[in-house]
Formats: C-alpha cells, structure tokens, sequence
C-alpha cells in the first residue's frame, strides 16, 4: 500500500464542486500523519483546465469520452482499476449525488471499507462522521488498509482546498468502456420559479414542524410583515406545499441571507450545508437537541404556532404602512 | 414486471438519541423505530409504478420490533407480498452487513427493478443500495426523484445539487436509490391498515449467516458539542417575539 491519498475531483458541467476543494483539506490533514501526496483524480474529457485551483501535490486524469459527463457506471468502471494499481491509503469522495453513487460500488467491487459521512480528519488517522441527521458523531479510526471516505461539508472550507498554483497533471491509462448499463439522456436545468432564494436577504424556513399545508399561509403571513421570502427544508417541498424553487438543501439552492428563520427545522446535515454563509440564524424547535441549535445564533424551543402570530403582529406593527 | 423494495426501519429522530454506556453504539433501549423516510418514497414510487404499467411490488424488510406495522401499511398502499428477514437486528448492523443479507433473498424473487431509500440516516459505511446492486451485478443509480419504465430499461431523473437533473437510462434489472418519489407518500387510514392486517400475510425466511467481515471499528461516539450553540431565548410566545425582534433591530435587519 502506498501512504498517497487520492481524491476524485467532483465536477459537473466543467465546474468544480466546493466540495472538492473541501476533500483536497482533509486529504491535506491526513496525509500530515501518514506522510504521502495529495493526488487530485481527474475523470472526464479535456479535464486541463479544471486542475487549476486544485491545492494538490499532483493531479492524474483519465480521459476517455465515455467519462465526459457523469454516470455512476463509467465512474466505478475507470476508478476501480486505477485504485487496484495504486494502491493508496485512501480515496476521498464526496457524500454527494456523484461520490456516494460511486464510493460504495468500489467498496464492494473491490472489497475496500467504506467510511460515509464523513466531516473531520486527523493526522492520527481519526475520523468523525455525522449519523442520525447531525445528532451524533462517531469517530472511526482509518482501516489498515486502502479506505474510501466519502465527505460532507462542513469541517473544511473550501479556501483550505484551493492553490493558485495548479498541480502537474500527469494521465492514467482508460480502461475499456464499454457495454455501460447507465447513460446520461440531458440535464433539465433547476426551474426558476418567481424568487431567487439564493440572493434574498431575508429568508423565513419552513420543516417539517409546520405540519400542513394550510399552515405555509402563518410563514407567507410573517414573510410579509419583515419584508422577507418564504422557503423550506426537503419534507416541505416533497408534499408539494412550496414548490422546488424554494427548497435550501444538498439538491436546492445554497443561501447567505442576512437572516434564516427557520422554522420547525430539525437541522439535518443536507440541510445545514446550504445555510452556513447565513449571516444570521434563528431557530424555533421544540426539540432542544435539534441540530439546528449547533448553527443558529439563536433559538428557542417554544411552538412555532404559539410564536409566529405574535411575532407578525408585532412586525407588522413596527413596520411602516 | 417484478418490483422489490427493501426497506428498514431507523431510530426516529423527533425522540431523544443517546449512546450506550459503553460509548460506541446507539443505546437501543429506548430506541422507537420508523421505516426509513427515504425508503417510505421507494415504497411510493413502487406502487405509482404498479399503477401506471401493471406488475407485482414485494416489500422485503429486516424483522425488527415494528416491522409489521411497516409491511401492512405497504400492503395497504398496494404492496402484493410481504417478506420479512429473520436474524438481523438491524440497528447498529453495518450496511455491507446487511446487505451481504438481503442480497440473496432479493435475488430470489427474481426482480426486474429494485427501489431502496437512497440513504438512511444510520448509514456509518455508505448506503445500502449500491452494496446490494454490486453484489447482484445489477447497475445502480441514487438520488433518483422520478422513474419510468420501458422494455428494458428505465428512464430516471436523478438529482444534483442546486437543482440541476440528469436524464438517465438505466438497464433493467437495476437498483434504483430513491430520493423522492414523485408524489408524496400516500396516506393510509388505520382501518385500511387493519384490514391489511386480516387480508396480507407476511412470509417469513431466515436470513442466512451474517457476515459483518470489514466491520468499521467505532471508537466513540458521541453528542455534538454544546460549544458553538445557540443562545436560547426563553419565555412567553409574546417575550419571545419581543426579543427576537429587538435582535432584529439591533442587528439593523430590519
């Protein structure tokens, strides 16, 4: 086993994601126990320019058309060999649409453990990782032997990750790719919607703890009266009570409003990560061991229903006419 | 067309979740188990399919205390068969555990099209459905949020972050890890569930020798630290609101 880390750059549509830059952090703190390079794995077709801002010891691409966009059949297919040959003393992916579709299928195909989750990394090869939607922590040490992590974020910024000066890129060979079972048809571009929650300065979040429907008019209500936009965590908008457009999350917008009153959010991991440049949160939950409290500036565990009136009353009182 | 979903059934995380004395594992005492939120979209989507294109859907599920309230409800959404799995308690069973377990009674129902919930919120070694579709040598794509079926194939959307979708053709049979179903899921009254309960049958097969091989060795597990909370804000509905608006104002927010 070499003491390398490798970590599988995650790009969609010639952009790198945060989240790579997140990984080439940790890698970094890991490999300050182990000794080793960072190496920055580059999958796709004419991947040059995206080595750019990689803070890598060195970069390895495989290029082969097949790997131009992503499919999490080709990925495994090319990754695999690449691991087998290498042999380093760990791969980083991300816990994302791409890294957690890829991640366990090497696990299995090449009997590799697997830690997912993951948020912290120690040169004294100690792992932490979020379970139980952010309610607990539990610290793995690193296998003794080539171990897949898969990332969230939130242990590293992305700034840790990034380098002005780009890492030698050298080639791996393709491996054939042929006969693939998955591939990609078109990408429907995220619908507009009437609001970009993604650039409003005040923003009103709804969970699960809103209950139905009916009740999105008590947020719509305190929204008007603080001159703010309604949006929600996942539960909400999978019931069809606000529309897509208005979902903050891993598969939703990012935000960085002034202020996140979030509303009968617990605070899962998916959600939190598009919250953390809110220059303030606000939390209402009942429950004082939500997660939402280990972000929030503020919170209280009194109901929202008993809350919300009060506070537009009050607003709307304040606020010129 | 021949549908499995395994499911599983996780801590619910509205109760108190503590660690055991020994430090290293959920304290399962006091543990209420609820069917995976995400799996609860496979077993939708599985149904919606039924509906639109005809088929059987199998709900295949370790047997843990709650497990047939789960089944039955499936069954009272329109699940055909029912199976459960006896000898893994799942709490605290790895994923490639469980897997290596459901893989071969999955692959004894002979499916054309396989839904599992893309994650489940105990996940320490990765999801599940990816572990089960290498070991039956079937594709798999996650965060899919919609499905159709053709000769063949299924045509999926899977999601990335920031809204962006892919449209992917997936050769059948495949393990689909649903994220979302396109509806919600249903909901079903209590007297359809106990008639369910009258009608159904749940079969019962033993799972075979578990193999935790490659297991990770948790050190410690533990609560996030307080460090870094909230500062609460206690009181009357109408204090409350005092003070949260007064942060407003003194923050210049409004």
């Amino acid at each position: 086993m070499s003491q390398d880390v490798f970590v599988v750059i995650e790009h969609l549509r010639g952009r790198v994601a945060d989240i790579s830059y997140v990984m080439l952090a940790a890698a970094r703190a890991l490999t300050k126990g182990t000794g080793g390079q960072v190496v920055a794995v580059l999958l796709g077709e004419n991947v040059q320019a995206l080595a750019a801002r990689l803070a890598a010891d060195r970069a390895l691409s495989i290029e082969h058309p097949a790997l131009a966009e992503f499919t999490p059949d080709a990925y495994p297919k090319a990754l695999a060999p690449l691991i087998k040959e290498h042999q380093p003393r760990a791969v980083f992916l991300g816990n994302t649409s791409v890294g957690a579709d890829v991640a366990s299928v090497l696990s299995a195909r090449l009997g590799l453990p697997l830690v997912s989750s993951c948020l912290r990394v120690t040169a004294e090869r100690r792992l932490t990782s979020q379970v139980c939607g952010g309610k607990i922590m539990a610290e793995t040490e690193l296998p003794e032997t080539t171990t897949l992590i898969t990332m969230v974020p939130g242990g590293y910024s992305s700034e840790e990750g990034q380098s002005d000066q780009a890492p030698a890129l050298s080639s791996a060979p393709a491996p054939a790719l042929d006969d693939l079972r998955v591939t990609l048809t078109q990408y429907y571009e995220p619908e507009a919607g009437d609001v970009d929650i993604s650039k409003e300065p005040l923003l009103i979040a709804v969970g699960r703890g809103i209950q139905n429907e009916g009740n999105i008019e008590l947020a719509e209500e305190l929204a008007k009266s603080l001159g703010g936009i309604v949006c929600a965590s996942r539960p909400v908008v999978d019931q069809g009570w606000l529309p897509t457009s208005r979902l903050v999350g891993k598969s939703g917008k990012r935000v960085k409003p002034k202020l996140y009153l979030a509303l009968g959010i617990s605070g899962a991991p998916e959600h939190v990560e598009a919250l953390a440049d809110s220059e303030m949160i606000i939390a209402v939950n009942t429950d004082p061991a939500a997660p939402i409290f280990a972000v929030a500036k503020y919170g209280a565990t009194i109901d929202l229903f008993d809350l919300v009136p009060e506070l537009t009353e009050r607003a709307r009182a304040a606020r010129p006419a | 067309m021949n549908i499995v979903v395994p499911v599983r059934l996780v801590p619910d995380l509205v109760e108190e979740i503590n660690v055991d004395p020994g430090g290293t594992a959920l304290d399962a005492s006091w543990l209420r188990l609820i069917i995976n939120e995400f799996d609860d979209h496979a077993i939708e989507q599985a149904i919606l399919l039924k509906e639109r294109g005809g088929g059987q859907v199998c709900i295949l599920a370790p047997s843990v205390e709650g497990v047939d309230d789960v089944l039955f409800t499936a069954a009272a959404k329109g699940a055909d068969r029912l199976v459960k799995l006896e000898g893994l308690t799942d709490v605290g069973l790895s994923s490639h555990a469980l897997a290596r377990a459901l893989a071969p009674a999955i692959q004894a129902l002979q499916p054309d099209l396989i839904l599992t919930g893309v994650q489940a919120h105990t996940d320490l070694d990765g999801p599940v459905g990816p572990l089960i579709a290498e070991s039956l040598g079937f594709p798999y794509v996650g965060y899919v949020a919609s499905v159709t079926l053709q000769a063949g194939s299924a045509s999926v959307r899977k999601e990335y972050p920031g809204g962006l979708v892919a449209g992917m053709e997936v050769r059948l049979p495949a393990v689909l890890g649903i994220q979302a179903a396109e509806k919600p899921p249903r909901y079903v009254a209590v007297s359809k569930v106990r008639q369910a309960m009258q009608t159904a049958r749940i079969e019962t097969q033993a799972a075979g020798e578990i193999d935790a091989s490659g297991a990770l060795a948790i050190q410690r597990m533990f609560q996030p630290e307080a460090a870094g909370r909230a500062t609460m804000i206690d009181g009357e509905p109408a204090e409350v609101a005092d003070r949260i608006l007064e942060i407003l104002r003194e923050s210049g927010i409004v």
